[in-house]
């Protein structure tokens, strides 16, 4: 079987698994629908208004839609970080970088920016350029000395992201204490139902960072032999490495303006893929995309459905599953690739 | 005879010293390497051994001087034109993803189409050839982290061989080869520069493996070049005591006639 021909398998297995789940996840909720009902509305079939058509279409479908766009951006943006600091440990959130979007996030918000669609673009900007800050931050820190070491990294993100909670904390204090309860509430990261032009700048935001690192996935293999090596191999190492920071840094700032800082999708969906597929970013980011949707789709689902008529933080869910597969991967692999 | 690479007065400084040391640098260093030929690069730790490979690689830029490739200005070739005609063989590879031996053989195929997102029939053809001339054709689906530092060393091999280059770069390439893998790496050298017709740039601490192997010695201490002919004009106590600055003894192989060199180790009582 050819390259792309198993580049396609995947995909498709993948987009008919996300199809099934995101079926399933319409049918059920706080609010009882009948299935029938569910199937006619879909199909554009059903009633012109009534409680089930606002559940269905304006409440589950959108919730959905921004589940799935945000778990494959984050998974996108891990497999991204993973590949740009030879690290199978990074992670938007472990690196500070979803704490670094969250409070420029935070600070749009407290300066005016509420639920429209320019306001949207502007919460997406200040995510994008906290997530840069915090990412440059953790880069200064972690390569003091030579290179970039593993551990030094994780630390210098985990400080990095504790500074910018802090920094959350006390500027919402200062603005509106009342909201600090709200705040630490997302600051887990939960998803909401998205109206269509917020959902349209949310995807086009995440076809931006996905295409920034999809696009040079070939060239992103090759920085695993080290800048040197892939510099000796003809890539532009400098070029690449700001590229995908970039993509990965928009990804991570959208996904954190739109549902908050979620964490360790980046961490669990590439790694289940690497073990799967292989490394091949070729393969690995396109299934990731997916994955991750599916993913996180999946746990949203059992967020909202799990202790309804009440809601569970989908983050808290996604931490459940993460941190396990955190310190797995930091025992088995850490200790060998560490120097 | 045509000059495939040419050094013509290269000086470069890295911006930092190590340990409060002042920065290395390379000074006005002009050498060839002529079509077909086997260059053996030596010379004492912080000689400038590296920093001649990451010049020739264009992973650095030289302060001053000019360097040819293929009968152009290295500034006047791209990255991957740069990586169709020199293939370096580092010491290792560092490990951290899985790549099985193939998937680390096709990267050798990037600079010949950058562009391409999935390698083409031909590009594996040509890996899976390269893999076969350094006898590991049979480990194409293993991980790179199973292997042992003799086989990794081939696969690293095959991965140059993959770019088609006209010149091999080999650093340090019996570093961590036992006795056998190195007599082993020394014929799989000789093969591919006779039936291949590779020029190869040797870069070695192993003075009797550069003799065994080379053409040409470039002798090189503190940045500078020392001296350079054939092995038996190099190799002289006197210039080896000067730049190592130990006693040693240069006498012949027994078997090969070649220069070799012997450390006389300093009495301990």
């Amino acid at each position: 079987m050819t390259s792309t021909a198993r580049l396609v398998w995947i995909c498709g297995g993948l987009t008919v698994v996300l199809i099934v789940v995101a079926l399933g996840s319409l049918l059920v909720g706080a609010a009882a629908v009948p299935p029938r009902a569910v199937f006619d509305l879909i199909a554009g079939r059903g009633p012109v208004g009534g409680t089930d058509r606002t559940v269905v279409l304006s409440i589950r479908l959108p919730r959905i839609a921004a589940a799935v766009l945000a778990g494959g951006a984050l998974a996108v943006a891990g497999a991204g970080f993973q590949a740009l600091t030879r690290n199978p440990l990074a992670e938007p959130s472990i690196l500070g970088v979803s704490g670094g979007a969250a409070f420029g996030v935070v600070l749009a918000q407290v300066s005016g920016l509420r639920q429209g669609v320019v306001d949207a673009l502007g919460l997406t900007a200040f995510g994008f350029v906290g997530a840069v800050a915090a990412g440059l931050a953790v880069y200064l820190i972690a390569s003091s000395g030579v290179g970039l070491p593993v551990h030094t990294l994780l630390l210098a993100g985990v400080i990095v992201g504790i500074f910018f909670s802090a920094s959350i904390t006390v500027l919402i204090s200062i603005v509106d204490a009342n909201r600090l309860g709200g705040v630490i509430y997302w600051l887990l990261g939960s998803v909401a139902p998205i109206p269509p032009g917020q959902l349209a700048i949310f995807t086009l935001a995440t076809a931006v960072g996905v295409w920034l690192v999809l696009g040079q996935a070939r060239a992103l293999n090759l920085l695993a032999l080290g800048e040197e090596g892939a510099t000796e191999l003809g890539v532009d190492a400098l070029g690449l490495k700001r590229r995908i920071f970039l993509g990965a840094a928009l990804l991570t700032g959208t996904v954190v303006a739109f549902v908050g800082p979620i964490g360790f999708v980046g961490l669990i969906v590439p790694q289940a893929f690497r073990m799967l597929l292989g490394p091949d970013n070729r393969v690995l980011v396109p299934a990731a995309l997916l994955g991750g949707g599916v993913f996180l789709l999946a746990a949203d689902t059992l967020a909202r459905t799990v202790v309804a008529p009440a809601e569970l933080s989908v983050g808290v869910l996604t931490a459940f599953c993460g941190a396990p597969v955190f310190i797995w991967l930091l025992r088995s692999r850490v200790a060998r690739v560490a120097p | 005879m045509t000059a495939l690479a040419e050094f013509r007065g290269v000086s470069f400084a890295y911006p930092h010293g190590a340990g409060g040391r002042p920065p290395f640098q390379l000074r006005e260093l002009s050498f060839t390497l002529e079509l077909g030929e086997v260059l053996g690069l030596i010379g004492p730790n912080a000689a400038g051994k590296t920093t001649v490979i990451r010049l020739l690689s264009r992973v650095l830029q030289p302060s001053s001087g000019t360097i040819v490739i293929d009968g152009q200005p290295a500034t006047a070739l791209d990255r991957a034109a740069v990586a169709r005609r020199i293939a370096v063989v580092p010491q290792d590879v560092p490990q951290g993803f899985p790549y099985t031996v193939e998937q680390l053989v096709l990267m050798g195929r990037f600079p010949h189409a950058p562009a391409r997102f999935f390698e083409s029939r031909a590009d594996l053809s040509i890996a899976r050839e390269a893999m076969a001339l350094t006898g590991v054709e049979a480990l194409a689906a293993e991980p790179l982290e199973r292997l042992s530092g003799g086989e990794r060393q081939r696969v690293v091999l095959a991965r140059a061989l993959a770019q088609q280059p006209r010149i091999l770069v080999l650093d340090e390439p019996t570093a961590h080869l036992d006795l056998r893998y190195q007599a082993e790496c020394v014929a799989l050298l000789r093969r591919l520069h006779r039936d291949e017709g590779l020029s190869i740039l040797l870069v070695s601490h192993d003075l009797n493996l550069a003799a065994e192997v080379s053409d040409r010695l470039l002798l090189l201490a503190g940045g500078k070049a020392v001296t350079s002919g054939p092995p038996h004009e190099v190799l002289q106590e006197p210039v080896l005591e000067a730049v190592y600055g130990c006693r040693v003894v240069v006498d012949k192989h027994p078997a090969t006639r070649r220069p070799t060199v012997s450390v006389v180790w300093p009495e301990g009582r």
